[in-house]
C-alpha cells in the first residue's frame, strides 16, 4: 500500500473560526518515509501547510508535534513507527496555543526555561585555562545537557497543562538539574530556592509521559527526583 | 508603506546560530542596545548540527601544541589562499575564546586530568607537518555544537540580549551614500513588516547548502545574508569554495563526524580496502576533506563503489567497540539506526560526499568588516555592515576549511566583530538617515511576491535550481557542464522573477518565507556558478577535469564576484602575517 491517508491539523487565525481536520492522500512509493518527509510533500501540494522544521535531523527541535497520539520530532519519526489504521493523523503539540496548523506558540514554554537561570554561575574568578572537571563529573551531565527544548516532553504533562504559568515542567526542571548537577556551578542555594514553593517543581506527579516521549531519550522524572532529594536534604 | 513601524537600536544582528549570538553576547555585555534577528528560535540555527569539536591549540592533549602549528594546518589546508593574517588571529587568539567558552558553561568532555578533550582531525599536524598526526579538536562527546549554540545562547539571556526571534531579514536599507543603516524584517508569526534601523548591521546568516540537490545543511541554510549583500550591490568573494564532507550518510545527506576517523574509523569499498592508504599515504583517513571526497569519487567511478548501484563508500567504526562508541559517538550511533538502518557497533554506515560547508562568502577584514572595491580595486570598508561566521570569508577557510575550524571562525570572528562594533559605536558613527525611497527600494523584492498572480511555484523551482547545482557544480567540475549550469540559471532567474507566491496570507505564513529564501537560494547559486566558471585551476575544493593542476602564477587570489555586472576579478591573498613568517605556498599532500 503505497497510498498514505494523511489527517493534519488545519487552523489559520485570519480565516478560520474554529480549527479543523484535513485529508490528503499521499504516494509513498512505498518508501516508509519521515513524518517531516510527508508534510513536505503536503506543503508542495499545499503551501499554506504552516509547521516548523529546520536541521531535518533530530537535533534542532523544531517540529515537535503530536503523531498519532504521541508527541515526537516529524524528522526522525518514520511513518511505520506511529500508523494507525493506515492512518496519519498530525496534530500540534498539546496545551500550547495554537499560532496556525501545527506552529505552536511557545512563549510559556521558554519562560520556564528561562526561570531556571539556565546558564553557568560562578562567583570565583575563572583561570587562565578551563576549570578543570574529573571525567566522573562530567558524566554527572550526560543525559541532561543534550535537551534541544523541543517540548515534546512539557506538552505531554497533565501538571504542566493545568499550570503551565507555575509547574515549570520538565523540560525545565531537567535544565535546572543539568546546572545543580555541573560541578562548576555554585548558585545550588539559589537555584533550590526558587523551586522550593508546592507548583514550580511539586506539581511534578511521577506520571513519567516526559520520559515515554522523549526524542532524544532523556529522563526529566529522574532528574525531578534527584532536585526532590536536593531539596529535602537541604530541609534536613 | 507610511505605516511601517521603526525599531531602532545600535547594533542589529542577522542570524542566532554561534557567531550571531557570540557577536551579541560582546555588545549586550557592553551595555550597546543590540538585538538578534533570527528567522528561528536561536538554538534551531545551523550551528546545532556541528558534531566533532572546535579545533584550537589549548595544549590538553599535547602540552606542547602551538598555535602556529594550527596556523600552518590552516593555511596548508586551505591551499594558501586563506588569508595568512586572518587565520594568524584566528588560531592566536582562538584559546582565549575556547576557555571563554568553557567559563560560560560548555560541556566539554574531559581526560583524566580534568582538562578539555581533544580527538585528532584531519588535515592536523605537529611541527609545521613534519611531527605526524596532531589531536587538536575540543570535543563535547560528538555533539559539540548543540553544546556551544546554548551555551551561547543560555549566557545572551544572562546578559539581557534582545531576540527578535521568528522574524526573517528582506534586504539591506543603503542611505545615499551607499552606507547601510539597516535592513526590512518580517515578523512571521504577524505578517508585520518593519524597518529595523541601526548603526551596524551585522549578517551572521550561515551557509547556504540548500543551492544543493543533497546537503548535509538545515533546511533553513538558504544564504539569505549573501543573497541581501548580493542584492545591495556587494561583491562575494571564493564563492566557487564548496566543500563537500566525505561523509554524508548515503541517501540522507545526514552528517557523520569526521571525529570518527579521528577516533580510528576508516573509509573501505566494495572490497574492503581501506582506498585511502593509496590516496594519502601518510595520513590516510585524515587527509583533506576535499582530498578524500575525490578519493571517494574516484573509487566510484573505478567501479569499487558500495551497494546495488555501486555509488557509495562504507565506513567502518565497528572495530572501535561499543564502549568508545557510545562514550565519544553517541549522537552518530543514534543518527546511522535512525537514518542509515545500521547500527555502527555491528556494521559500516554508507556514506557519500555531501555538500557541507561555504568556504567563500562576504569578504571582511579581521574586524567583521564587510570589504567592497573602489574604481581602482582597492578595498573598501562598506560602513554599517558587517558579517562573520559561514557568511562571511575573512579568509580563513581558502580553498578548503579543516574540521572543527568552523566553530572555531564562529566564535573567534563573532567576537572580534563585536569588540570592534562597540568600539567604533564609542567613537561615535553618524550615517544618513535612509530617505523613503531607499526604504522603498529594499521594500521592491517583498512587493513582487505579495503582489504576484500566477507563475511557476516555488517548490518546483527550487527543485530545479538544485538539480542544476548538483549535476554541474559537484566535487568535479569541467567546463561544458558548468556553462550550461549558467545558462539555466539565467533562465531560472527569469522564471523565479515571474513565479508565484499562493499563500498572501499574514500569520505564521512560512509559504512567504519560502519564496524570500528561493531568490537567495539564487543569488547564491548564480555567484557560484560563475565564479567556478573562472577559475580555471584546480585548488581545494574546486576541481576541475579541464585543469587539473593548481595555478599558482595566475590563481593564487581571491575570486570577486560583482552582482552589478556578473563579473569575476582577482583579490590579493594576504602573505603577510605579524607575527610569523609567512607560510610559502608548497605542494599539498597529506
Amino acid at each position: 500500500m503505497s497510498n498514505l491517508q494523511v489527517s493534519v491539523y488545519r487552523y489559520n487565525p485570519e480565516t478560520d473560526s474554529a480549527p479543523y481536520m484535513q485529508e490528503f492522500q499521499i504516494d509513498t512509493q512505498g518508501r516508509d518515509l519521515m513524518v517531516l518527509n510527508v508534510l513536505t510533500m503536503i506543503k508542495d501540494q499545499d503551501s499554506s501547510l504552516a509547521f516548523r522544521r529546520s536541521c531535518r535531523e533530530g537535533v534542532c527541535g523544531s517540529d515537535g508535534m503530536n503523531m498519532n497520539g504521541k508527541n515526537g520530532l516529524a524528522c526522525v519519526t518514520a511513518v511505520s513507527e506511529v500508523i494507525k489504521d493506515n492512518k496519519l493523523v498530525l496534530r500540534p503539540l498539546p496545551g500550547l496555543p495554537v499560532m496556525r496548523d501545527l506552529v505552536v506558540d511557545m512563549g510559556l514554554f521558554y519562560k520556564q526555561y528561562e526561570r531556571m537561570q539556565p546558564y553557568l554561575q560562578n562567583d570565583t574568578a575563572a583561570p587562565a585555562i578551563e576549570r578543570l572537571q574529573s571525567p566522573e563529573d562530567r558524566d554527572k551531565l550526560d543525559g541532561l545537557y543534550e535537551c534541544i527544548l523541543c517540548a515534546c516532553c512539557s506538552t505531554a504533562c497533565p501538571s504542566f497543562w493545568w499550570n503551565p504559568d507555575k509547574f515549570v515542567g520538565p523540560a525545565g526542571l531537567l535544565q535546572a538539574y543539568r546546572f545543580l548537577a555541573d560541578t562548576r556551578d555554585n548558585a545550588t542555594q539559589s537555584r533550590l530556592a526558587e523551586l522550593e514553593d508546592p507548583f514550580s517543581l511539586f506539581r511534578c506527579r511521577g506520571i513519567m509521559n516526559c520520559v515515554a516521549v522523549c526524542p532524544k531519550g532523556l529522563n526529566p522524572t529522574r532528574a525531578i527526583g534527584k532536585i526532590r532529594e536536593m531539596l529535602l536534604s537541604n530541609a534536613t | 508603506m507610511s505605516t511601517m513601524r521603526s525599531l531602532t537600536f545600535d547594533a542589529i544582528i542577522v542570524g542566532g546560530g554561534g557567531s550571531g549570538l557570540r557577536a551579541a553576547l560582546e555588545l549586550a555585555k557592553s551595555g550597546k542596545k543590540t538585538a538578534v534577528l533570527s528567522k528561528v528560535f536561536p538554538t534551531r540555527s545551523h550551528t546545532v548540527s556541528a558534531q566533532g569539536g572546535i579545533t584550537c591549540a589549548i595544549g590538553s592533549a599535547d602540552p606542547e601544541d602551538d598555535w602556529r602549528w594550527h596556523m600552518y594546518d590552516t593555511v596548508k589546508g586551505g591551499d594558501y589562499i586563506a588569508d595568512q593574517d586572518a587565520a594568524e588571529y584566528l588560531c592566536s587568539e582562538g584559546p582565549k575564546a575556547v576557555f571563554e567558552l568553557e567559563h560560560m558553561g560548555l560541556p566539554f568532555s574531559r581526560f583524566d586530568n580534568g582538562r578539555i578533550y581533544q580527538r585528532p582531525f584531519g588535515g592536523q599536524s605537529k611541527d609545521f607537518g613534519k611531527g605526524g598526526q596532531a589531536a587538536r579538536t575540543c570535543a563535547a562527546a560528538d555533539r559539540t555544537g548543540h553544546a556551544l549554540l546554548h551555551t551561547l545562547y543560555q549566557n545572551n539571556l544572562k546578559n539581557n540580549t534582545v531576540f527578535l526571534d521568528e522574524w526573517y531579514a528582506v534586504d539591506l536599507v543603503t542611505n545615499a551614500d551607499g552606507d547601510v543603516v539597516g535592513c526590512i524584517a518580517l515578523c512571521i508569526e504577524t505578517g508585520e513588516i518593519a524597518h529595523v534601523k541601526a548603526k551596524a548591521t551585522v549578517l551572521a546568516t550561515g551557509g547556504a547548502g540548500r543551492i544543493f540537490a543533497s546537503t548535509t545543511n538545515a533546511l533553513i541554510n538558504t544564504g539569505d545574508g549573501i543573497g541581501m549583500a548580493l542584492r545591495a550591490g556587494f561583491p562575494m568573494q571564493d564563492m566557487e569554495m564548496w566543500q563537500f564532507h566525505p561523509t554524508g550518510i548515503y541517501g540522507a545527506g545526514c552528517l557523520v563526524t569526521e571525529g570518527c576517523r579521528g577516533e580510528g574509523g576508516y573509509l573501505i569499498n566494495k572490497d574492503g580496502e581501506r582506498f585511502m592508504e593509496r590516496y594519502a599515504p601518510n595520513a590516510k583517513d585524515l587527509a583533506g576533506r576535499d582530498v578524500v571526497a575525490r578519493a571517494m569519487v574516484m573509487e566510484v567511478l573505478e567501479g569499487r563503489g558500495c551497494g546495488e548501484n555501486g555509488d557509495h563508500v562504507m565506513l567502518k567504526l565497528d572495530h572501535l567497540g561499543e564502549e568508545v562508541l557510545m562514550k565519544r559517538l553517541p549522537g552518530i550511533v543514534e543518527l546511522s539506526k535512525t537514518f542509515a538502518h545500521v547500527d555502527p557497533v555491528k556494521e559500516p554506515i554508507p556514506v557519500t560526499p555531501t555538500c557541507h560547508y561555504m568556504m567563500g562568502g562576504i569578504p571582511t577584514n579581521v574586524n567583521g568588516q564587510a570589504l567592497a572595491q573602489d574604481a581602482d580595486g582597492n578595498d573598501r570598508i562598506i560602513n554599517g555592515l558587517f558579517a562573520c561566521g559561514e557568511a562571511a570569508c575573512v579568509s580563513v577557510h581558502g580553498a578548503n576549511r579543516l574540521g572543527g575550524n568552523s566553530l572555531l571562525d564562529l566564535v573567534v570572528f563573532g567576537r572580534a566583530a563585536g569588540i570592534h562594533i562597540e568600539k567604533s559605536l564609542n567613537e561615535g558613527v553618524d550615517y544618513l538617515e535612509a530617505s523613503q525611497s531607499d526604504v522603498d527600494r529594499a521594500m521592491a523584492r517583498m512587493s513582487r511576491w505579495n503582489d504576484s498572480n500566477g507563475g511557476e511555484s516555488v517548490a518546483d523551482l527550487r527543485a530545479e535550481l538544485q538539480s542544476i547545482m548538483q549535476n554541474a557544480f559537484g566535487v568535479f567540475r569541467q567546463e561544458d557542464n558548468m556553462q550550461e549550469g549558467v545558462t539555466k540559471l539565467a533562465e531560472l532567474r527569469e522564471r523565479i522573477g515571474n513565479a508565484h507566491l499562493g499563500d498572501k496570507s499574514n500569520a505564521f505564513n512560512t509559504a512567504r518565507v519560502e519564496a524570500l529564501e528561493l531568490d537567495n537560494l539564487l543569488e547564491v547559486a548564480e555567484a557560484t556558478a560563475i565564479a567556478a566558471l573562472e577559475r580555471k585551476e584546480s585548488r581545494g575544493a574546486h576541481s576541475r577535469y579541464d585543469y587539473p593542476d593548481r595555478d599558482d602564477v595566475n590563481w593564487l587570489k581571491h575570486s570577486l564576484f560583482h552582482p552589478s555586472n556578473k563579473t569575476v576579478t582577482k583579490r590579493e591573498v594576504n602573505f603577510t602575517p605579524k607575527t610569523v613568517d609567512t607560510f610559502e605556498p608548497k605542494i599539498r599532500t597529506y
